[in-house]
């Protein structure tokens, strides 16, 4: 099961669930949302922060949050 | 409906969306910023005329990016949009969109408009929509969106007279909801909700139920309803996340249909820049090159107006002297009034050259970069990546500082960020450290290159920030405050500054270090004035009985006014106070004159020169006599000089840990409600300061 945390850089993948006890909602009002296509752009040292737009979306998540957000296993095209 | 001439305008927008910007191109000047009542959120407020009688009442709410609050400025949106009653009840509502994130924009903009308050869209950077090879139908997207569309360039002041047209219009608007979400997540739930909570609308019902803190508007009985829903929290949870998911799905259906990018005209600036600007070295290499071209700026530029300053107040304190008749009046003005006003005003060059190169760094979208770059390291200290501009910004002035903690979102980071800020080296430091590092250190060069005097401050600089970093580290570890945070911070496009938003910006934190430090070092210098000033009969006769002692001595009559000044300072309150605590400090090096330069400086540290000045009677303030003063000054028991190096480093050490400062502590009671931090700061950071001066002091005598 990959998750954004082990996205490669420049690397696009499919979000498939959110896999929190509690999802914040702040993450998905930011556009994460199941379905959509995600990129990783950039990742601090260690690969925290990492650095990912989705939806539309730029912004800066930590890893503990990357690792809860599970990807497709296909590879997806569509915007 | 009420009929009148103003007409209540609310600006809300996500954060980097040029909302700052639109409501500096509609108020300009006539703006002001308040506070909300009881608590410590930015009002921002100004007036627009629309047309020739109209006139709007413009209030930029805090950025968010939902209606549903992650912070207490968010929060404040909530607040503003639900309450009826509210004084700042908008007539209409303005979203501000941005062309390339309006995806994420149109979220907002459905969740206000749900709310049947009249709401208009504006689509901001509209200049940018062919660099970026964008086009949006927007006569479909005001029909689907029911809405009127403004397309603008707010820093180019384009659309804006449109905008200000359509807004006349506001009593036209159509406020139906935009669609009934309520009904695909459940519409038995709504339905039960809709019957049990009368008077208020289904969605806004809906949000009271969401919300963590309870609002203050309703009455008693609609509360207790909402309680009960809110206690099947997680099915309350689930549909929220159902709702945004819905209303993502319905904009997605819309931009479809309306909103279209050539992504081969796309020029990508951003990726370009990140690439380096975000590098897992060159990052790091680019923000420690901006902050050292940052201080050396602030350095270099700020002497120059600084001197003109210090120049300007002593002439007018001379020219005072002269015009005023002698007395008690004369003296408040001239020693207690103008000294203190110069104190402040002296650090208003610093001050606001540093927040220019912060401001620039926030406009133009640097900042969350660097966010991106620190939280890593910030993290091991207890702290967020958000903390980094708190902490730079302390390096001018911790008021303002302090003051952005705001949107640090997590208690705990943001608690821990205001307690530690103080130990940032700022302005009021830097006399202090000038002239304690030109009596003890020699005017030496190391390598032929680097002043050993420049290094020793450089020393206290790091010095600052890593005691502010290790403090961090220790109440992370011993500090109980709850507060898990969930930390996301947008990375938005690079910009060009806008020197209208950062001319604002600059003079509103500086107008807090103004207001905030300037009002107690006003006052306090006052009170020094009166405690230097009066005393026991011992001072009332000073002349008397210092001329008697004097007539073997054979002074000058201007040595012997300094003598009198001195004899007169040693007897007034303060001297006696100094006195008082001599044998409190004298393990730290120090003797009754530095108590009485202490104790002055308790309210705000720079103080410190100028009540040596004094105690050392060299009737100036000229820099290069108050250190011969200083340098020649002995110690009557060891028969050493009284500022040697042990006595000066452990000064040193003293004014870099001490919390020294009324106008921070103000400020940390405002910001966290309550007088224990401060009296932790206070009592802590004293007693670190008094330790570790102490030890100095042993180790190296």
């Amino acid at each position: 099961m990959r998750t954004v945390a082990d996205l490669q850089k420049g690397e696009k993948a499919t979000i498939e669930e959110l896999a929190f006890d509690e999802i914040p909602l702040a993450l998905m009002e930011m556009g994460c949302i199941p379905g959509k296509q995600v990129v990783l752009i950039q990742s601090a040292p260690m690969k925290d922060p990492l650095y990912i737009s989705v939806n539309g979306s730029h912004f800066a998540i930590r890893k503990e949050t990357a690792e809860r957000i599970i990807l497709a296993k296909l590879l997806c095209d569509e915007i | 409906m009420r009929s009148k001439k103003t007409v209540n305008v609310a600006l809300v927008g996500n954060p980097n969306t040029g909302k700052t910007s639109l409501f500096n191109q509609l108020t300009g000047l006539t703006q002001k910023v308040g506070n909300y009542p009881g608590i410590t959120v930015d009002k921002k407020q100004g007036t627009c005329k629309l047309g020739a009688e109209q006139t709007a009442i413009i209030t930029d709410l805090p950025g968010t990016y939902s209606i549903n609050p992650t912070s207490l400025d968010e929060s404040i949106v909530l607040e503003t949009l639900l309450d009826n009653d509210h004084e700042n009840y908008p007539d209409i509502v303005v979203v501000v969109a941005e062309v390339e994130n309006i995806k994420r924009n149109l979220l907002l903009f459905t969740q206000v408009k749900d709310l049947k308050i009249p709401t208009l869209l504006v689509v901001n950077m509209a200049d940018q929509m062919d660099r970026k090879g964008i086009s949006i139908d927007i006569e479909a997207l005001k029909t689907i969106l029911n809405t009127e569309i403004v397309l603008i360039s707010a820093r180019k002041r384009e659309g804006i007279e449109a905008l200000k047209e359509a807004l006349l219009r506001y009593k036209a608007f159509d406020t139906t909801p935009l669609q009934s979400i309520s009904d695909k997540i459940d519409k038995a739930y709504f339905e039960k909700i809709k019957s049990r909570l009368k008077g208020f609308s289904t969605y806004k019902s809906w949000l009271l139920i969401t919300q963590k803190n309870p609002v203050n508007f309703i009455s008693e009985a609609s509360r207790t309803i909402i309680e009960s829903f809110k206690k099947e929290e997680q099915q309350v949870k689930k549909y929220q996340h159902k709702e945004t998911i819905y209303r993502y799905q319905y904009i997605n259906e819309i931009l479809k249909k309306t909103y279209f990018i050539d992504r081969s005209k796309a020029k990508d600036l951003r990726s370009n820049l990140d690439r380096i600007l975000t590098h897992k070295v060159f990052g790091y290499v680019i923000f420690t090159a901006i902050l050292l071209i940052m201080f050396q700026s602030v350095f270099n530029w700020a002497s120059v107006p600084m001197d003109l300053i210090d120049v300007s107040f002593s002439n007018l304190s001379e020219w005072f002297k002269k015009e005023l008749p002698q007395g008690v009046l004369s003296n408040l003005v001239t020693d207690g009034i103008i000294p203190g006003i110069g104190g402040i005003v002296i650090f208003i060059p610093q001050i606001a050259i540093l927040f220019l190169f912060v401001s620039i760094l926030e406009e133009t979208g640097y900042m969350s970069r660097v966010v991106f770059l620190m939280d890593n390291i910030m993290r091991r200290y207890g702290m967020s990546g958000k903390s980094v501009i708190p902490l730079i910004s302390g390096t001018a002035c911790a008021i303002p500082a302090i003051m952005a903690t705001r949107n640090i979102v997590g208690w705990k980071d943001r608690l821990i960020t205001i307690l530690v800020t103080p130990f940032t080296t700022c302005s009021a430091r830097l006399p202090v450290y000038a002239i304690i590092i030109a009596l003890i250190i020699p005017d030496n060069r190391i390598l032929g290159l680097f002043s050993l005097q420049g290094l020793v401050l450089m020393a206290l600089y790091i010095l600052g920030f890593a005691s502010a970093l290790i403090s961090a580290f220790l109440l992370n570890k011993f500090l109980k405050v709850d507060g898990r945070t969930f930390f996301i911070v947008e990375m938005p496009n690079y910009k060009l500054p806008s020197l209208k938003n950062i001319a604002f910006d600059v003079f509103e934190k500086t107008k807090a270090f103004v207001l905030g430090a300037g009002k107690i070092i006003l006052a306090i210098s006052i009170v020094l004035w009166f405690l230097a000033s009066n005393g026991g009969k011992d001072f009332k006769n000073a002349s008397q009985i210092v001329a008697e002692e004097a007539v073997s001595q054979n002074l000058t009559p201007q040595e012997l006014e300094s003598e009198i000044a001195a004899y007169k300072l040693e007897k007034s309150y303060i001297g006696k106070m100094g006195k008082i605590i001599e044998p409190v400090i004298a393990p730290l090096g120090y003797d009754w004159k530095i108590g009485v330069a202490l104790i002055s400086s308790f309210a705000a540290r720079e103080v410190f020169v100028g009540a040596l000045s004094t105690i050392y009677s060299v009737g100036s303030d000229d820099e290069g006599t108050i250190k011969q003063r200083m340098a020649a000054e002995i110690n009557p028991i060891t028969k050493e000089k009284r500022f040697n190096f042990p006595a000066g480093m452990s000064l040193l050490v003293f004014y870099a840990f001490a919390m020294q400062c009324m106008g921070t502590l103000a400020i940390v009671k405002r910001e966290t409600k309550s007088w224990k931090w401060p009296m932790l700061q206070l009592v802590g950071m004293g007693a670190l300061a008094y330790f570790t001066a102490f030890i100095t002091f042993i180790i190296l005598k």
